[in-house]
């Protein structure tokens, strides 16, 4: 199965912008699960709702509101533009950000189930011990919820893998720029004659879903044998 | 000292108790299930902040209400044996030892001396999930007392372990007490761990202290419930006076004069501890003759309690300053006119003695 450069472009943008994807949203999720696993405080619930609504809006509408706040004339995009000179919508980056945006949602959940199931008897234990709440942070709870965090890593990588609607949205259809695979396989579904391409790409788009889903597999496997001994 | 005083109320349990110990030793707070032990020792380390009362250690005040005192649980140099030991499953046998000990200010616990103490060599790269019950335990003990704590708080570490377990475990706990400078506020419900750990004991009832003070005198009132247990006993720890091998015989000295005893492996000088159980001792009022009993003690009553459920009468005999309990019919006491003050003898046999 020959895929063409154009092909191969597709592909390797496709795990760049889900790579950048998971690089930066990641970090950004276990902080805000380790805020909603934490203490309860005032507005929890509604932080809760914030993440939880790219789930549960069209991803359409993600795009769109990514575009207001993140254009060249919304407030964050043209400030970016004017103080350090990046553009985000229509580029890689801010295909990256769609997807990061996206997949947020699964990985806060993955990392929070697994935030939620550390003893607190450890951390008490901890504590007798002289750990103080970044120590107990870095050296009991991150290292009991890695499990956690190595599948909002994948799930969030899968995710972004597949992701259109707000893509396409927020930063087009450019090939070799923000065309992933699902933009490039409905490019192609547009123009006559373009079934072969769209099979093969659908092929290479299954088979990175199959492998990322076997490699959370086994990572969670070994994962959880550190944790657990 | 430890000096405790704390109010707390959970609903339908209210604790109110207040008792100070030298802090040095083993300090057992005994009672029943529910009675406060655990939310003490909480207290105590700070994961519970009582509704009232103060916490002062060695004259440092970890908790203070009414001051608004309260020490963070990290910075109270505390070490706490759960009774789930709480291991860091992440962390081998070693890197549990080493995190209290990383964190802690350079104190006089060794990881090496720890490791010899506490048996702990060969499971030093192990992981705790594959350890047993009682290893893990250890781990505990030992990761405790190297986070170099001013004080050791012990929560029923025993409780989750079974018999034989137990029993492997409670000699590590014995040569820790005699070769660990660290005093120790241990929390059981199990008799035969205070007999052989405690110095000195606060009794717990329904939230409240009923009694506070040595291990001997606990024992041998008859009015407290220790007595009132079907394996009520004097607990005396006596100075070896001599052995007499050709008889089998070790001589223990008790006041004025000797137990006997089975022959020991102890030296002469070293201190042991026995158990004397309170329906073993025959009171007399004159010397019996043609017996085979060793031990014919003189002391004085001092008290005579009802044990209304066993149709029995509880005798304190005080011998010196120390002092036997027996457990007698109240039929004897009528007979013997035993009486506060009445001089009497403690008949007991050699091999009622038990040495713990």
């Amino acid at each position: 199965m020959g895929l063409s450069p154009e092909e191969w472009q597709a592909v390797r943008l496709t795990l760049g912008v889900a790579a950048r994807a998971v690089g930066f949203g990641l970090p950004v999720a276990v902080l805000v699960a380790l805020l909603l696993s934490g203490a309860r405080f005032a507005g929890r619930p509604l932080v809760d709702a914030l993440v939880h609504l790219p789930l549960v809006v069209p991803p359409v509408v993600t795009g769109w509101l990514l575009l207001l706040v993140f254009g060249v004339h919304g407030p964050v995009g043209a400030w970016l533009w004017a103080v350090f000179g990046v553009r985000l919508a229509f580029t890689t980056a801010g295909a990256s950000l769609a997807c990061a945006v996206m997949s947020f949602p699964l990985m806060v959940r993955a990392v929070r189930q697994s935030l939620d199931a550390v003893d607190r008897g450890l951390l008490d234990a901890a504590r007798t011990l002289g750990a103080g709440r970044i120590d107990r942070l870095v050296s009991v709870t991150l290292p009991l919820a890695a499990p956690g965090i190595v599948v909002g890593a994948l799930v969030g990588f899968a995710a972004s893998l597949g992701e259109f609607g707000a893509v396409i949205t927020f930063a087009a259809s450019i090939p070799g720029e923000t065309q992933t695979l699902p933009l490039a396989i409905y490019a192609a579904l547009q123009s006559p004659g373009g079934e072969a391409v769209a099979a093969r790409l659908s092929l290479v788009s299954v088979g990175l879903a199959v492998a990322g889903l076997l490699a959370a597999d086994v990572a969670d496997r070994r994962m959880r044998r550190r944790v657990s001994g | 000292m430890i000096s405790v005083a704390l109010r707390h109320a959970y609903p339908g349990f209210a604790l109110d108790a207040a008792f100070a110990v030298p802090a040095a030793g083993t300090t057992v707070l005994f009672g029943p299930s529910g009675c406060g032990k655990t939310t003490i020792i909480a207290a105590i380390a700070g994961l519970l902040r009582p509704d009232g009362g103060r916490v002062v250690v060695d004259g440092v005040t970890l908790c203070d209400v009414a001051a608004g005192i309260s020490v963070a649980v990290e910075r109270r140099r505390l070490g706490v044996v759960f009774q789930e030991s709480r291991l860091f499953p992440h962390l081998s046998v070693r890197g549990n030892l080493r995190f209290g000990l990383r964190r802690a200010a350079s104190g006089p616990v060794r990881i090496a001396d720890i490791v010899d103490l506490l048996g702990l060599a060969a499971l030093l790269d192990r992981r705790p999930h594959s350890l047993s019950g009682g290893e893990r335990q250890r781990v505990a003990i030992g990761r405790a007392l190297l986070s170099q704590p001013r004080l050791l708080l012990m929560d029923e570490p025993l409780a989750s372990l079974d018999a034989a377990m137990k029993a492997e475990i409670l000699p590590f706990l014995a040569r820790l007490r005699a070769a660990m400078a660290i005093p120790i506020v241990y929390v059981t419900h199990a008799m035969d761990e205070v007999a052989r750990l405690a110095d000195h004991v606060v009794l717990l009832e329904r939230g409240r202290v009923r009694f506070a003070g040595t291990l001997e005198e606990a024992a041998a009132r008859g009015d407290l419930p220790i007595a009132q247990r079907d394996d009520a006993a004097a607990i005396l720890t006596l100075e070896v006076a001599g052995h007499d091998e050709k008889r089998r015989l070790s001589c223990l000295k008790f006041g004025e004069t000797v137990l006997q005893v089975p022959l020991l492996v102890a030296k002469t000088g070293e201190s042991v501890r026995i158990r004397v159980p309170a329906r073993e001792v025959i009171l007399a009022t004159s010397y019996p003759i043609g017996i085979s009993l060793h031990n014919i003690v003189p002391g004085t009553v001092r008290a005579v309690t009802e044990d209304a459920a066993r149709h029995a009468a509880l005798v304190e005999i005080a011998v010196g300053p120390k002092c036997l309990i027996a457990r007698v019919t109240p039929d004897a006491v009528s007979r013997l006119g035993l009486r506060p003050g009445i001089p009497v003898l403690a008949l007991i046999k050699a091999m009622a003695i038990e040495v713990l």
